[in-house]
């Protein structure tokens, strides 16, 4: 049943452009203040605080900073973004021109997915009424010197571009191979400038704050994952669609709400996410737990998880760049090592070795790809060793029967 | 005058790389113009823009052979790409892919003798909820049943009808922001 209810979200109780003004009235360390205490961080997975991106931007000196918006999203198992996008993205635009405010910046880029290119004239007629209407352009709301505008470039079929420092190499015109770091993007970002490099969501979450208060975003989630979170629920459960929860939920409460509570895995934060058995759907959802960009995919008792791993590395194999051995080879040997097992070839020995691989890789890859690639095999392995070993053939109906 | 083809394709690439700007940052999106324009991007483009932008020819071929919406290899008309992630999996994405293999003659990643389409995999189309998904260019599709792959391919070919024109204008009317 699909059931994406968007009246029921926050962001459609917020009035657009009461953020955005009550935002603007502050001085820039004054925003920056604000999201400090809402402890906003960030919202595509990594969990990085918001404040201090900003902060470490605004402090460089430079003429030219950039504000970058993430809308790359290309995580397995993610669409709220297409959801904020399609019905809030005013929101969103408003949360950029706060950051852009907040670090001295008068240029935004949104990176939109190529898969998402049906959505580009759409948002270009809403920045159109925007520049009309005064939202952007110069002297942003009649402030004296603020200038802020927006461009849309797209990506062209990347996932690796989700990536910050690949997304910023594909907007110089490279190919997205991921940059060493440091020097981190806050301070030689797009084009050698200052820029700060943020979801969707997060800057979507930057009005509400400003119109709700810090404190009201404070009081919600847990000490350390503060505030409400979009998740994007798929799979095995009755209700299919984008759900806003607090952050801190369980497993088991989430599961109770999309009614799927027959589960016997869901893989969170997608394919570089963790695959949580039923024995632990007492955890949380919370970046100091169980951390996710919003992918909820639940596999529920019929699921083969090995085939669910089999898709995964095949995911890693052909979207890894290619630029370090860790990643490129690793991925390759992971996938062949399942695919050996899925015909019951594989030795223990040799699944400890690329237990082992998996590890290294973990250590030695380059970015944020290689590091978390080996963590939905590794955790299907650990988790579900009695339905993996010892087959007999491949079920010929793939991922349906166990 | 007589232009010939390839001076008329340079003039078109020097237009749009004014456009962007002149400078690296275009490259991507005039590439992704081209291919939208020519349905690749061959090897005396990747020529022409190095010239341009004073890059070697070689730095375009990277970027070109990166990106999987971009290649220099010729493509259908309409480019049918089959989400093969989990969630669309595990909605029977397996059957639609079979089905579109049958009713058009070929195997991922090939394209019709008659240059039509071209079939191809990609990975999460954002659209897990409403599994399986397909992009048929920039159009979006969802809940594909093996039934309905047959329609989809029925849409397309009536673009190269009679009212070819007029046809392409409905199809390519978007944006049809989904939900």
């Amino acid at each position: 049943m699909q059931i994406t209810d968007t009246s029921r979200m926050t962001f459609s109780k917020v009035e657009s452009g009461t953020g955005l003004r009550k935002a603007l009235n502050l001085s820039p360390g004054e925003i920056i203040q604000l999201i400090t205490d809402s402890g906003l961080k960030g919202r595509g997975g990594a969990g990085f605080p918001t404040d201090l991106k900003w902060k470490l931007a605004a402090n460089v000196k430079d003429d030219l900073k950039y504000v970058v918006c993430n809308a790359d999203e290309g995580e397995p198992g993610t669409f709220k973004d297409r959801v904020i996008l399609t019905f809030f993205g005013e929101l969103m635009f408003e949360g950029m021109t706060i950051g852009g405010r907040a670090i001295g910046a008068s240029k935004g880029i949104i990176y939109l997915r190529g898969e998402y290119t049906y959505l580009r004239a759409f948002l270009e007629s809403k920045l159109a009424k925007r520049r009309k209407a005064g939202l952007l352009g110069k002297n942003v709301l009649d402030i004296d010197g603020f200038d802020f505008d927006i461009e849309i470039r797209m990506g062209a079929g990347a996932y690796i571009c989700g990536e910050e420092t690949a997304l910023i190499e594909s907007l110089e015109g490279q190919r997205g191979e991921p940059r060493n770091r440091p020097p981190f993007p806050v301070n030689t970002g797009f084009m050698g400038h200052p820029t700060i490099v943020n979801n969707v969501e997060t800057f979507a979450w930057v009005p509400c704050i400003a119109s709700k208060g810090a404190k009201w975003f404070h009081n919600i989630g847990t000490e350390k994952s503060t505030g409400l979170k979009m998740f994007s629920i798929s799979g095995d459960c009755n209700h299919h669609g984008v759900f806003e929860f607090p952050m801190g939920i369980t497993i088991q409460e989430l599961l109770e709400k999309v009614e799927g509570t027959d589960a016997k895995a869901v893989q969170v934060g997608g394919a570089s996410g963790y695959c949580v058995p039923a024995s632990q759907f007492d955890r949380t959802i919370a970046f100091e737990d169980v951390s996710t960009g919003g992918s909820i995919i639940v596999i529920g008792p019929e699921r083969d998880m090995l085939e669910v791993a089999h898709n995964f590395m095949e995911f890693f194999v052909d979207e890894s760049c290619g630029q370090c051995t860790p990643c490129r080879e690793g991925n390759e040997k992971l996938l062949e090592g399942i695919e050996m097992l899925l015909e019951g070839r594989c030795s223990m020995q040799y699944l400890r070795e690329l237990c082992s691989l998996g590890e290294t890789m973990q250590l030695a890859s380059k970015c944020g790809l290689g590091q978390s690639s080996p963590n939905a095999f590794l955790s299907i392995i650990q988790n579900f060793k009695s339905e993996i070993m010892g087959r007999t053939s491949r079920h010929p109906a793939g991922i349906l029967n166990a | 005058m007589l232009v010939s083809e390839r001076e008329q394709l340079r003039t078109n690439i020097e237009r749009r790389i004014k456009d962007f700007g002149n400078n690296r940052s275009a490259l991507i999106p005039v590439v992704q113009e081209v291919q939208l324009e020519y349905g690749h991007v061959s090897e005396y483009v990747m020529q022409v823009i190095a010239d341009i932008l004073q890059i070697h020819p070689v730095e375009v071929y990277g970027v070109v052979s990166f990106y999987s919406f971009i290649g220099h290899k010729q493509k259908g008309r309409f480019i049918i790409r089959l989400c093969r992630t989990l969630s669309c999996e595990m909605q029977g994405k397996d059957r639609v892919a079979r089905q579109l293999e049958n009713d058009l003659g070929i195997s991922f990643g090939e394209t019709t003798p008659d240059g039509n389409f071209t079939l191809e995999w990609v990975n999460c189309l954002g659209m897990c909820d409403q599994g399986p998904a397909l992009l048929v260019n920039e159009r979006i599709y969802t809940k594909v049943t093996p039934e309905n792959v047959h329609s989809i391919l029925e849409e397309c070919r009536k673009v190269f009808g009679v009212h070819t024109l007029q046809a392409k204008e409905t199809l390519c009317k978007l944006p049809t922001p989904a939900e």
